[in-house]
């Protein structure tokens, strides 16, 4: 569960402690550690959760003001991980919902934990068993963007999906 | 690995230290009708209790100082009522501080009506050196008591959370700010600070844990306990006015619904198997109902219910995002936050006439606590790129802003008068 929490929302979190002193987690990257391949010559496969051109390598779902709908835009990359996600038994993701400052904290909670479990419906609807796929709520407790304006609050919105080993 | 470990080790103090900066005040708006009324420096008032009193009584815009002028008197039988009137006083507040047996103090003072020439209040106080703000504080309380018949709250205190870049403090403070401590310290999100009604308990919630846990600290031993950590969010706790339960919103069904667990533990009961979003309960002064934010009806509104369940009846129609209510001292009235064009402010609703009043004029403002006189409003605010707190009178017409010298301040709980 611990190894949940690396996700992208803490390269904020280490930049503030001095390791990463001016990485800014605009988009959500995916820091995956690349195997060692230097040391032999046969060609090593890209990870395709890693692999910039591969659609796994998005791994965020916007949302509207108060909403918790999955616009079409994002449905073939949540269908991309589902279909990751049957085809590797072991991989297990957490989706992490989130909201924007605005209005109430509290009932944003409850918004961010709506979010994640629309993702997760998603998934499971597209086959992925229960036990790959966990939820959690940082309702506006953790925001991407810092702003108090409209740019930082679209990226505030949104579900973010986390591998385990990430 | 090693270093991100080290970064997101959860630093956690329990303990009260003084915080590194302190709350300033500044008055935005006061109220009209002012009453006119001067305090006249204390006799040997080396610790400023006078001064105290005054800037309590400036501070809530309630009263229009009169400059007391040099004014040296400190007994009655010296005061000269012809002299204060022609300065337009309507009262004055005459005292001293004298040494009292054991190394303590006699704080004396006495509230003079200036047109009938007779005393309204006047008490002597045997304090130790470090009650003289508290004591100035009462002063001011019985002050404001006498003058506009409703109970003082400067004698109450505040909580709020800091945030410092990525650090996290539940600070408590004087309701002037004054003498803030850090009475929990982490490296993530605290949110939801509630004050139990004898004031000696904070519950909140820590997102220590990855997720949403609530907790209830003691202040004076600073020990804590979870009092709920279920599967999913654990949020938004709430005392009952009895201070035995507590009423908080668990996912762990995979809604969020409102329960209620004692607080010394047991198994949180389902106050109402409510379809979509139901959270932020807030007691009713009897303890039987509870008004609460939820969703069902396909935007986020107030609606009541009783305790012992029945059906929950929709309290806000206006507009399309009201939440964030709270009871009002006396229960004739509640508060919530209501988005208006884009903005987000402080409303008041009356419960016999539904009638609503917007409060604040803020872009977003947020998390609005009653005094416990039910006569102020602490909320949070973003003014100048930082987080705020603010003070609205229910008329509306007394504004203050409460500012940190750095960080943002956010999620304000007032706390209840306490003997």
């Amino acid at each position: 569960m611990k190894k949940m929490m690396f996700s992208t929302l803490l390269v904020s979190l280490l930049a503030a402690c001095g390791s990463q002193p001016t990485k800014e987690a605009a988009k959500p990257a995916a820091p995956v550690a690349q195997k060692p391949a230097a040391a032999t010559t046969q060609a090593v496969a890209v990870n395709p959760l890693d692999d910039p051109n591969n659609i796994l390598s998005h791994r965020s779902v916007y949302y509207d003001f108060d909403k918790s709908i999955v616009k079409d835009e994002y449905k073939p990359m949540v269908k991309a991980h589902s279909e990751y996600l049957v085809g590797h038994a072991s991989a297990k993701v957490q989706l992490q919902g989130n909201c924007d400052e605005r209005g109430s904290r509290e009932y944003n909670l409850a918004l961010g934990q709506r979010r994640a479990d629309s993702v997760k419906q998603l998934m499971e609807a597209a086959g992925v068993p229960a036990a790959q796929v966990s939820t959690v709520s940082y309702g506006s407790e953790k925001p991407r963007a810092s702003g108090h304006n409209e740019e930082a609050w679209a990226q505030n919105r949104r579900t973010d999906i986390v591998y385990q080993s990430e | 690995m090693k270093k991100f470990a080290s970064c997101v080790a959860l630093l956690l103090w329990i303990v009260c230290r003084p915080a590194a900066a302190a709350l300033s005040i500044e008055i935005v708006g006061g109220g009209e009708n002012q009453i006119p009324i001067s305090v006249v420096p204390f006799e040997s008032d080396a610790p400023g209790v006078s001064a105290v009193i005054a800037a309590d009584l400036a501070r809530c815009g309630m009263f229009k100082m009169i400059d007391p002028g040099g004014d040296q008197t400190h007994d009655i039988a010296q005061v000269s009522f012809p002299g204060w009137k022609t300065k337009g006083a309507d009262a004055i507040v005459i005292g001293g501080i004298y040494p009292a047996a054991g190394g303590q103090f006699e704080v004396r003072f006495r509230l003079l009506d200036v047109a009938k020439q007779v005393q309204l209040a006047g008490f002597s106080y045997t304090v130790s050196k470090d009650q003289f703000r508290l004591t100035a504080h009462r002063i001011a309380d019985v002050i404001y008591q006498q003058m506009t018949g409703d109970p003082g709250v400067f004698s109450t205190k505040i909580a709020y959370i800091l945030k410092r870049e990525k650090h996290f403090e539940l600070q408590v403070a004087d309701a002037d700010g004054y003498g803030a401590q850090a009475v929990v310290s982490v490296a993530s999100p605290i949110i939801s600070p509630a004050w139990s009604p004898d004031g000696r308990k904070i519950a909140y919630v820590s997102f220590e844990q990855g997720k949403a846990v609530v907790y209830v600290q003691d202040l004076l031993s600073g020990k804590r306990h979870i009092v709920a950590n279920y599967r999913g969010s654990n949020s938004a706790p709430a005392w009952s006015p009895d201070g035995k339960d507590i009423a908080f919103t668990l996912s762990r069904d995979g809604h969020s619904r409102i329960h209620i667990v004692n607080e010394a533990g047991g198994n949180p009961r389902l106050v109402e198997a409510s379809p979509g979003i139901s959270t932020e309960p807030s007691f009713s002064p009897d303890g039987q109902q509870i008004i609460f934010t939820s969703d069902r009806g396909g935007s986020p509104q107030i609606y009541r219910i009783a305790i012992a369940g029945g059906p929950a009846e929709r309290l806000t129609f206006e507009g399309t995002y009201n939440v964030s209510p709270h009871y009002s001292p006396d229960g004739k009235s509640f508060i919530y936050l209501e988005r208006n064009s884009g903005h987000f402010n402080v409303a008041v609703q009356d419960f016999a006439t539904g009638q609503s009043q917007l409060l604040t004029d803020g872009d977003l403002d947020q998390s609005p606590t009653f005094a416990p006189n039910g006569k102020l409003i602490l909320y949070a605010s973003i003014y100048g790129g930082r987080g705020i707190l603010a003070i609205v009178s229910t008329d509306g017409r007394i504004k203050q802003r409460l500012t940190m010298q750095s960080g943002d301040i956010r999620e304000p709980a007032w706390g209840p008068f306490v003997k």
